[in-house]
């Protein structure tokens, strides 16, 4: 897992609530056996057409899009299945985190586990972020910060923070997984083991 | 303290309790797999020199790339592609290597997976049970807390038997009354996905409790707990009750005889304490729920089959009627559809596949309407068959299958064309949910039915004699000509 610190980026913003993971990558290319080769893949339907020609009108296929590490979504971010391909896609495509204000929870599980950072923020924030697209923000994710630029002429720049788990920002700040952490706990997990055996 | 049904799951499976810096670790009963979130998740322990720590506690089955078409005379299956093929194959291999049951092509036992474990007996009250895959929350039914994980999350389990996690929230819906006439599982669980919202469950785990949901037959339980995922909430649970008990009497992995008579009283202490508390409460009154029919594209967009589609609140709700291409103000009574599927983990066991049949029995699938009844696995199947709905089904002109997800997700070849209309029993309405294009209308296997043999939208409770259904009866024609 690369660690992830600080970045800077424009946002790309996809101003809709409840984007499913259906969305995000459709089931017909969930047959792969791989985590890669997914960029294509991701939100295939919102970016082609069904001879495969790319929409004009997404967001997602303008010129930068691939540049914006930072994608600001509506509400329920994320809903629906399980498939962990969603988070492979938006990362292969480019994006690192994901704002939103609500962001469902299975998703939300999936995105840490992969060093994708998915943050909840209040509803102005949101609302600003979600009118605001290709806004340059600075994230620090030590201090669980999100940095946000003035709104035109003698605005000062603001902050806001975000509700980070402390465990999945140490696998973040130091770019590990959870698995060595859950295997260094086997003594206590054959306790558990034993002890139900016994009961 | 009290403690509700949730707790008492929850604190039976803490090998370390979580402190700030570190969530719980929380021991998994029982990991069921299948060949789509398990591929990356096997080939991380063969890269890290790992081995699967439980196979005992492992079960896998195929059931979402897999074709429903029958094997012809040489055996061979018509997969959707190479890669398909290839990703079962790759399951194969991995339950080989790691000695993990595996319900493949030759097994009786062989089925969607949230509709195989319970009918074996592998899900029972008390249990933790995950999967890769959100409606792992039908087990919930059983009063075990079992909720669907990411593939990252099937490595950890494969490898040490538990999971990190937070301790969720809870939330009771109490459904209080009695159904009416014709209203199912589905259609309750559909209304309260409309009243509480589709993430009203996030962070939380939901309770269904109430003399409606204890009047539910086991079947109807699995189904709304299958839908809690639909309201947001990872996990759904039912107390066990005696309506528990009789159904897992005698399955092939419950313990038998006096064992399971003491394991019995043990799943009946699981209800929440009377005096428990929950961090939301939610009341839903029975009598208000009629057959409920979505008319958007998420689960929560949902009206009663002859209720007026309401007007879009937002933009986003705008986007879906002109997506579904639905007309607010009007009832949906009376749109083409193109497509009925009856099946999925939501509804594709045996009374759901009655409740259809009974429909359909000396009716016709209208004209230019094609019906796809896949049973939900091959248990399932087999009893259908044996009293006859598969040949209810075969005469009226839909297709009967082999079990597997099939429409449901359309990743096996199984699909609804772009720009059709789709009446399905599954649980997911979202654009392209059935394939590129497609609108699906979420509704009961009743309702469905009705559809189906109307050639629109119709209400399963007026049938006959109505103005609103077209009943054809055309010819016999050969399944080979059907599209």
């Amino acid at each position: 897992m690369k660690p992830l610190r600080q970045l800077s980026s424009k946002t790309l913003v996809l101003d809709q609530d409840n984007i499913d993971t259906d969305q995000i990558i459709p089931a017909r290319f969930l047959t792969t056996t791989s985590r890669d080769g997914l960029a294509a893949a991701a939100f295939a339907d919102w970016r082609f057409d069904e001879q495969g020609r790319p929409k004009a009108d997404s967001p997602l296929n303008a010129p930068t899009a691939q540049t914006c590490e930072i994608l600001v979504a509506g509400d329920n971010f994320g809903c629906g299945s399980s498939r962990e391909h969603a988070v492979w896609a938006l990362m292969q495509f480019g994006f690192r985190v994901v704002i939103s204000a609500k962001i469902a929870d299975i998703f939300r599980a999936n995105a840490l586990k992969n060093g994708l950072l998915a943050i909840e923020v209040d509803r102005d924030t949101q609302r600003w972020l979600l009118a605001h697209p290709g806004a340059e923000l600075n994230i620090d994710v030590t201090e669980c910060r999100l940095d946000l630029p003035g709104n035109g002429a003698g605005t000062e720049l603001w902050s806001v923070t975000f509700e980070l788990d402390p465990f999945a920002r140490t696998c973040l700040l130091e770019g590990v997984d959870a698995l060595g952490y859950l295997l260094a706990q086997s003594d206590a997990i054959a306790e558990f083991e034993q002890r139900r055996e016994a009961a | 303290m009290s403690q509700t049904l949730f707790d008492k799951l929850w604190n039976a499976h803490i090998v370390q309790a979580e402190t700030e810096q570190a969530p719980a670790l929380l021991y998994v009963d029982l990991h069921l797999i299948h060949e789509v979130t398990s591929p990356q998740a096997f080939a991380e322990l063969a890269a890290r020199g790992l081995k699967v720590r439980c196979p005992e506690r492992t079960v896998a089955t195929m059931d979402h790339s897999t074709p429903t078409w029958a094997a012809d005379l040489q055996g061979q299956r018509r997969y959707a592609s190479e890669q398909a093929w290839e990703q079962v194959r790759t399951l194969m291999e991995n339950c080989d290597r790691h000695g993990i049951t595996l319900h493949d092509w030759d097994s009786p036992n062989r089925g969607v997976v949230h509709v195989m474990a319970p009918e074996l007996g592998l899900t029972r009250p008390g249990m933790t049970i995950v999967c890769g895959d959100s409606h792992t929350s039908t087990h919930g039914a059983f009063g075990a807390l079992a909720f669907g994980i990411g593939t990252s999350e099937v490595g950890h389990v494969l490898a040490s038997q538990c999971l990190l996690q937070r301790k969720p929230k809870t939330m009771r819906i109490r459904v209080e009354g009695e159904l009416g006439p014709g209203v199912t599982a589905k259609d309750l669980v559909l209304h309260v996905i409309g009243k509480v919202g589709v993430d009203a469950g996030t962070g939380h785990v939901i309770e269904f409790a109430g003399s409606a949901i204890r009047a539910l037959d086991m079947e109807g339980r699995m189904t709304v707990c299958n839908m809690a995922i639909e309201a947001g909430a990872r996990a759904g649970l039912i107390a066990p009750d005696q309506t528990t008990v009789d159904w897992l009497r005698g399955r092939a992995h419950c313990p038998q005889g006096e064992a399971f008579e003491r394991a019995a009283v043990e799943w009946l202490a699981l209800a929440s304490d009377t005096d428990a508390r929950f961090d939301r409460d939610v009341l839903v009154e029975a009598d208000e729920i009629a057959p409920s029919i979505t008319y958007g594209t998420h689960p929560g967009m949902v009206v009663a089959i002859d209720q007026a589609v309401p007007h879009a609140a937002d933009a986003t709700a705008a986007r879906a009627l002109d997506y579904m291409q639905v007309e607010p103000g009007k009832p949906l009574l009376g749109r083409k559809i193109d497509v009925v599927f009856v099946g999925s983990c939501t509804n594709a066991r045996l009374g759901d596949l009655r409740s259809a049949a009974e429909i359909m029995r000396g009716r016709r699938v209208a004209q230019g309407v094609r019906m796809l009844v896949v049973p939900g696995s091959e248990q399932v199947r087999k009893a259908a068959e044996a009293e006859g709905l598969d040949q209810v089904f075969r005469d009226a002109g839909a297709e009967w299958r082999e079990p597997g997800c099939s429409m449901c997700i359309a990743m096996n070849g199984d699909r609804v064309a772009p720009g059709q209309t789709a009446v399905s029993t599954s649980n997911r309405n979202f654009e392209g949910r059935q394939g590129p294009g497609s609108r699906t209308f979420l509704a009961s296997p009743a309702t469905a039915a009705a559809c189906a043999v109307a050639g629109h939208i119709a209400d399963p409770r007026r049938l006959d004699g109505e103005p609103e259904v077209h009943i054809h009866f055309p010819a016999p024609r050969h399944m080979e000509a059907r599209p």
